[in-house]
């Protein structure tokens, strides 16, 4: 390489590495390198960062060393035990059981079945987004027309009967389930953004030379969208964590044994509880704001960085 | 714009169909059969085999599918076991609360939310606008069943300021007090929906208006000497505000979706507390025809909203 450019011109290869450098130097840094810049720049991001990466790790890894079942069982002796003694850190609820395990298992479940219902939901609206936005026509008509009927129903309820007639279920069915009803959202951004993405001027060029249209959408279109589609995902998921939450709460989420952030705070549907045992849920209902809060601004602070990155010049979505 | 109402309105009828199609499915794969409940349990099964046949229970699901549709173009969604009234009047006393409930919330969202709004967008970049930012990024966040929960908790129990359940109180009576207490059973419910519910309001028009305060027609009319004034209520506002006023129909599917949340949290005796103690008894004819009704009703919202649309913007006509 080094001696094929000598060849060709003069100038030497300590010249072409100054050069190279300065090039590097002033070219626009890459979007990976802008999003860790906003977060520096901004302390608050950092934190809400912090916390949910420690959090989640916490989560799963104390979780590892509880017993549910054996958790689960009644305890008379702690009947509705006060908080902030050695045994029960957060207390107990009506069955003696500790607060502050049950805790840890709902947040490891509630935050798995919201990762899961991000990651299924999110895949599918993208697609179907990239899809219907990309051939138009007759295609994105009838797509369309699928979204709008979605969109008419009822969510909560019908995912209630659902529930109700399942016989059994565990937590991978409702996330397979809540997964029908998300989509959409997510959807109707990307078909928007893939509208407008097709009619420039490297999807014709790609289109003249033959490429083949799904290497198009994936391979060409998608990339140039990710960024939104970053965003977009995080600000579902933080979302989501109030999905299964809502539903459990309701009583229809995760099936009787299995603690969920939801079924905490259903504590305080009880008018008894809601005052006097205030440590039943609250703490679980300070989690969800928490972890929601956190999540939601890292999706702010990663729209910022798009913005920035758009800013320096670079060729975003 | 007539074609655009023709063509959404021809839209809404297949989308119908499926709905109720699909309601009736659901309907029909719940476990149990219409009669449990309301025939004694000793009864003889051969019997419950003759009731089942002079109902066409055992007609192919397309014919009771048919005769389903037949008897809900005649007003008739059939009994509920649990109540033994008619579905229909079940709906009509609990529709009124809810509905109370949810034109209060959104009288209160577009009143928190407009002048938010036009506030943030007035004092773009500054302090105001950072803080209503905060605000809408604090609401839209958390879930709306928490905020319930802590609202009553505090407002409700702690300090004691409102009701935490019911519709109306047992010792009210004339006009006057059965009004007012009306009104305190849904002024907290109403509140939390309505301080929670105002981000899509105030993000789009903050942006609605910034754009506009950029916009070559707002720079002519200031150079021809309009004071600021009144290029904010003539331009300003007359663009911005129509399209929000169309919001209003796609804001009924949250309504109605938070409705629940809100009448189980406040023990508010609506159509969601309706299903869900429906959902508990297994009480399957007042579940249909509550799912039909609310997939209806956001039906109806969205071409409200879509025809509002049409009317105002030019730009989502078809020619």
């Amino acid at each position: 390489m080094k001696r094929d450019i000598e060849d060709v011109t003069s100038i030497s290869a300590a010249d072409l590495e100054k050069l190279s450098k300065e090039a590097a130097a002033e070219a626009t840094p890459s979007r990976a390198k802008i999003m860790w810049g906003e977060f520096k720049a901004d302390k608050p991001a950092m934190a809400s960062l912090f916390i949910l990466i420690f959090f989640i790790l916490f989560v799963i890894v104390a979780s590892m060393f509880i017993n549910t079942p054996k958790m689960m069982e009644t305890n008379l002796m702690g009947y509705y035990a006060k908080p902030f003694t050695p045994e029960y850190w957060l207390g107990a609820d009506s069955g003696g059981r500790s607060i502050a395990k049950e805790l840890i298992v709902g947040s490891r479940n509630s935050i798995s079945i919201a990762i899961g219902l991000t990651i299924i939901s999110s895949t599918f609206g993208i697609c179907w987004g990239l899809i219907s936005g990309y051939y138009g026509g007759m295609v994105d008509l009838a797509m369309q027309r699928v979204y709008d009927f979605m969109m008419i129903i009822p969510m909560l309820m019908t995912i209630i009967v659902i529930v109700t007639i399942i016989p059994h279920y565990n937590a991978i069915t409702l996330t397979l389930i809540l997964s029908i009803f998300y989509w959409m959202g997510t959807s109707r951004l990307i078909r928007s953004r893939t509208l407008a993405e097709s009619q420039k001027d490297y999807v014709a060029a790609s289109k003249t030379s033959g490429t083949g249209n799904l290497k198009i959408i994936f391979r060409e279109i998608m990339p140039n969208i990710s960024s939104l589609i970053i965003v977009d995902t995080t600000l579902s998921f933080a979302e989501n964590i109030g999905v299964e939450t809502g539903l459990s709460f309701l009583g229809f989420g995760l099936p009787m044994g299995t603690p969920s952030l939801g079924t905490l705070i259903a504590n305080a549907n009880d008018p008894e509880n809601i005052t006097g045992y205030w440590w039943t849920w609250f703490p679980a209902a300070l989690e969800i704001i928490v972890l929601c809060l956190s999540i939601s601004y890292i999706g702010q602070v990663m729209r910022r960085a798009t913005n920035a990155a758009q800013r320096r010049g670079k060729q975003q979505d | 714009m007539w074609k655009t109402i023709l063509r959404r309105v021809l839209i809404m009828i297949p989308e119908l169909v499926i709905l109720s199609i699909l309601v009736f499915l659901l309907a029909k794969a719940m476990p149990g059969d219409p009669f449990t409940g309301s025939i004694n349990p000793k009864a003889d099964p051969a019997q419950i085999h003759h009731l089942m046949e002079i109902h066409g229970l055992y007609d192919p699901w397309y014919q009771q599918y048919w005769n389903w549709v037949v008897h809900l173009f005649h007003g008739d969604l059939g009994m509920s076991y649990e109540y033994q009234e008619p579905v229909v009047d079940l709906i009509q006393q609990r529709g009124a609360n809810t509905l109370w409930l949810a034109l209060f919330t959104m009288v209160l969202t577009y009143a928190i939310g407009l002048p938010l709004g036009l506030y943030a967008a007035h004092h773009e970049g500054k302090l105001q606008d950072t803080l209503v930012r905060v605000y809408t990024y604090v609401t839209m966040s958390i879930p709306f069943f928490v905020v319930l929960v802590l609202g009553i908790w505090i407002f409700g129990y702690a300090l004691n300021w409102f009701p935490t359940s019911g519709s109306i109180s047992a010792t009210a009576t004339g006009f006057g007090a059965t009004t007012m207490s009306r009104l305190g059973h849904i002024i907290l419910p109403g509140l939390l929906g309505a301080l929670f519910g105002t981000v899509n309001i105030v993000q789009y028009l903050r942006s609605e208006v910034i754009d506009a305060k950029h916009s070559d027609y707002v720079r002519t009319a200031r150079s021809k000497g309009v004071p600021m004034k009144d290029i904010y209520r003539h331009h300003i506002f007359r663009n911005s505000l129509l399209p929000i006023a169309a919001f209003a129909g796609y804001s009924i599917t949250g309504l109605l979706g938070g409705s629940i949340f809100t009448e189980m949290v406040f023990s508010y005796p609506g159509m969601g507390l309706l299903f869900l103690n429906a959902i508990n008894f297994r009480d399957y004819t007042v579940i249909t025809a509550l799912v039909l009704l609310y997939g209806f009703l956001n039906l109806m919202g969205t071409l409200l909203s879509d025809i509002v649309l049409s009317i105002v913007d030019p730009r989502v006509r078809i020619e």
